[in-house]
């Protein structure tokens, strides 16, 4: 990972009103997280990837998840988009879009109504394809929403609480 | 030891599908004694190459050769090319069923006279009773182990269950409980009991939920006297110049085609494939397909009334622990018109996964008050809707007319439109789905649509005359006296219920039939 090039002061000023504190240095790096994260991108430049991730995030507001799944989603998307010039050039057009429309300095209300206009387009719904599988098929985010995920390795659940419910009147 | 059969002989009963009608057949058929050849088109996965991984295992076994689809149904729009959800492995979809398996009521097999004329619904009788069906509906359950029947205790209730229940009670239903599942609640035939894994639909990796893999398929092979030949997918079945079928033309997992000589063929893909693979077999002899002199080849195409009701509680219920649809609230299933529909409809419990739930909850959906919902799931609850279904002429399995697979044959296309009856019945289901949670303290409840098919129905119809359908009481065709069908596309009409029980008590039946005429030298 490569070192951020941006002070704290720089990497306040990208803080967006929704919350989604990305930001970008350098040609082809997104920071977020308050630096905890970063990554590098290979088609996409750095500003284009990080408008994605906010896109990413405003089509599934999660508070609670940190950048990095939505990131991790529009890395994958960013190296299908290496081998794919007709998908690079879409998601091109999607982040120019919501570029032109100042997408970061918008709150959640103000962004989901960006989205809203654009929800039949083609990047739209490329990026909200990849992150209903990426987002909610990553372990990380199934702890958060309290899904335990396999079972069977743990002999299920006979002996682990499948018949706990105790706020029932009558059951 | 597994027998090994050569291409060229023409004694073998070659059965075209390996799930609950095909394995179940193949099996009995091979425990009298008679010789069988089973084509699978997809692999053979065993259990311990199952995985509790919702996408990793829908990748690994579902059934997502091209299809297309047309009609107003929200499949159509939500799924475009995944008309249906089914399995393509030895085993078939009895890898990934719930394991419901519940008998059809006795006005059900006769609905055209209980129910009447109802426009645009190509409504016909049975050919068969339930009290013909008994027999075979007690072999079948004793064969599959069905809680609720022969003794056999019920499954204890999950949390998603007991949330049912208590709701169920307050609105004053009478008839719930955790079902009649062909899981072992006690070891049964070799296989353990149920350990509540969860991931019902992602293979059963304890073995205790009755599937053709673990059980008819190497019971038949322990015989000596069926092969199994997995990645095989027929593509064509030949007859002679009287009208007898022949053989089977497949294609094995490297593309090399082969005929499989045959004395009888029995088709069980399923009601997409099975139409199809008629329709494929058209000949000089045959235009408009095999055993299709009625026209009837894959019309009434039925995948019952469903939809699912999710629940949001102020407090955890984790309803992904334990067994997937062990709940069902019967009360509903009844004929009773006064509802302004006819037929009757189950509700059982559900549960999906979070990455499942992502993706069926509202299929499309985005935005914050889905992230919402997403953030209730652990304090959801669910049930899927199931009911009868109008069969309707227009709704069709046909072969498309420009699309090919990859052996160059037409693709299906899957036309549906839901019949008004279809609409009005899931309508007071989401009503009373709702009212259920809603008794016990639900905050929010969701409307889900329907899922792609899992109960795919009445494509090769049974009918008492060769004009009205495709077979007769046994499943064999009206044309073609060696030719039969042997899945859930055999239905006249589909019922309330699960289907799979049906099924393998019409394959037990069928197999009788079956050797006996071969002893007879009839087929």
């Amino acid at each position: 990972m490569a070192k951020s090039v941006m002070g704290r002061r720089a990497f306040l000023a990208t803080t967006s009103a929704a919350g989604a504190m990305v930001l970008v240095a350098g040609g082809n790096l997104v920071i977020g997280g308050n630096g905890a994260w970063a990554m590098s991108t290979k088609a996409l430049t750095g500003d284009e990837a990080a408008m994605l991730v906010r896109m990413a995030r405003a089509t599934y507001p999660h508070a609670m998840l940190d950048d990095s799944i939505y990131g991790k989603v529009i890395h994958g998307l960013d190296e299908k988009a290496s081998a794919d010039p007709a998908l690079l050039r879409s998601l091109q057009e999607g982040a120019a879009a919501l570029k032109e429309k100042k997408f970061e300095t918008l709150d959640a209300a103000g962004q989901e109504a960006v989205l809203k206009d654009i929800e039949g387009s083609a990047p739209f719904q490329t990026v909200r394809g990849e992150c209903v599988v990426g987002i909610y098929n990553n372990p990380d985010v199934w702890k958060v929403l309290g899904y335990e995920g396999p079972s069977a390795e743990l002999g299920g659940y006979i002996n682990r609480g499948f018949d706990d419910i105790d706020w029932l009147q009558d059951a | 030891m597994a027998a090994k059969f050569e291409l060229n002989d023409d004694s073998v009963v070659v059965v075209i599908g390996s799930g609950a009608g095909g394995g179940t057949l193949s099996n009995e058929l091979a425990q009298k004694g008679v010789k069988v050849v089973l084509l699978e088109a997809g692999g053979r996965h065993e259990i311990e190459d199952f995985s509790n991984d919702e996408w990793g295992m829908f990748s690994q076994i579902s059934w997502l050769d091209k299809r297309t689809t047309s009609g107003s149904w929200r499949v159509a729009k939500d799924f475009s090319g995944l008309p249906a959800w089914i399995v393509k492995a030895v085993g078939g979809s009895t890898v990934h069923w719930a394991g419901a398996s519940l008998r059809f009521q006795e006005h059900e097999f006769r609905v055209k006279s209980a129910y009447g004329d109802i426009a645009g619904a190509n409504l016909l009788d049975w050919p068969i009773s339930l009290a013909e069906m008994e027999p075979y509906y007690d072999r079948a359950e004793d064969k599959m182990g069905v809680t609720g029947t022969h003794g056999i205790p019920r499954l204890p209730g999950n949390n998603n269950f007991r949330v049912l229940a208590a709701g169920a009670k307050k609105l004053g239903y009478k008839d719930f409980h955790t079902g009649n599942m062909a899981i072992n609640s006690q070891p049964r035939d070799g296989r353990g009991a149920c350990q509540q894994i969860g991931f019902c639909f992602q293979g059963c990796k304890s073995g205790a939920k009755w599937s053709t893999l673990y059980t008819e398929i190497p019971k038949g092979e322990t015989t000596g006297n069926m092969e199994v030949r997995p990645s095989s997918q027929a593509l064509q079945i030949q007859h002679n110049d009287s009208g007898k079928v022949t053989g089977v033309l497949y294609a094995d997992k490297d593309g090399n085609q082969h005929v499989q000589k045959a004395r009888v063929v029995a088709v069980a893909g399923n009601s997409i494939e099975s139409p199809r693979l008629l329709l494929n077999s058209a000949s000089a002899k045959f235009p408009d397909g095999l055993a299709n002199s009625s026209g009837q080849v894959g019309r009434n195409y039925m995948r019952h009334m469903t939809g699912s009701v999710y629940a949001i509680f102020d407090k955890p219920v984790h309803m992904h622990r334990g067994t997937t649809m062990a709940g069902i609230i019967k009360d509903e299933a009844e004929n009773k018109p006064e509802r302004g529909f006819v037929g009757g409809y189950e509700m059982e419990t559900l549960s999906l996964g979070v990455p499942f739930m992502a993706a069926f909850l509202d299929p499309g959906a985005w935005g914050r008050d889905f992230s919402s919902a997403m953030e209730g799931y652990a304090n959801m609850a669910g049930m899927w809707l199931v009911g009868e279904d109008m069969p309707q002429e227009k709704n069709a399995i046909t072969l498309h007319a420009t699309e090919k697979d990859q052996y160059g044959l037409p693709v299906p296309n899957v036309h549906f439109d839901d019949h008004p009856n279809d609409i009005a019945m899931r309508e007071h289901a989401y009503k009373q789905g709702s009212a259920v949670y809603e008794a016990v303290g639900a905050v929010q409840t969701f409307r889900t649509p329907p899922y792609p098919s899992t109960h795919n129905l009445g494509t090769n119809r049974m009918s008492g005359k060769a004009s009205d359908g495709v077979v007769n009481k046994h499943g064999q065709t009206h044309d073609i006296a060696n030719l039969f069908i042997s899945d859930g596309s055999q239905f006249t009409t589909g019922a309330a219920e699960n289907p799979t029980l049906t099924i393998v008590a019409l394959a037990i039946r069928q197999a009788d039939y079956i050797a006996d005429k071969m002893g007879k030298n009839e087929i």
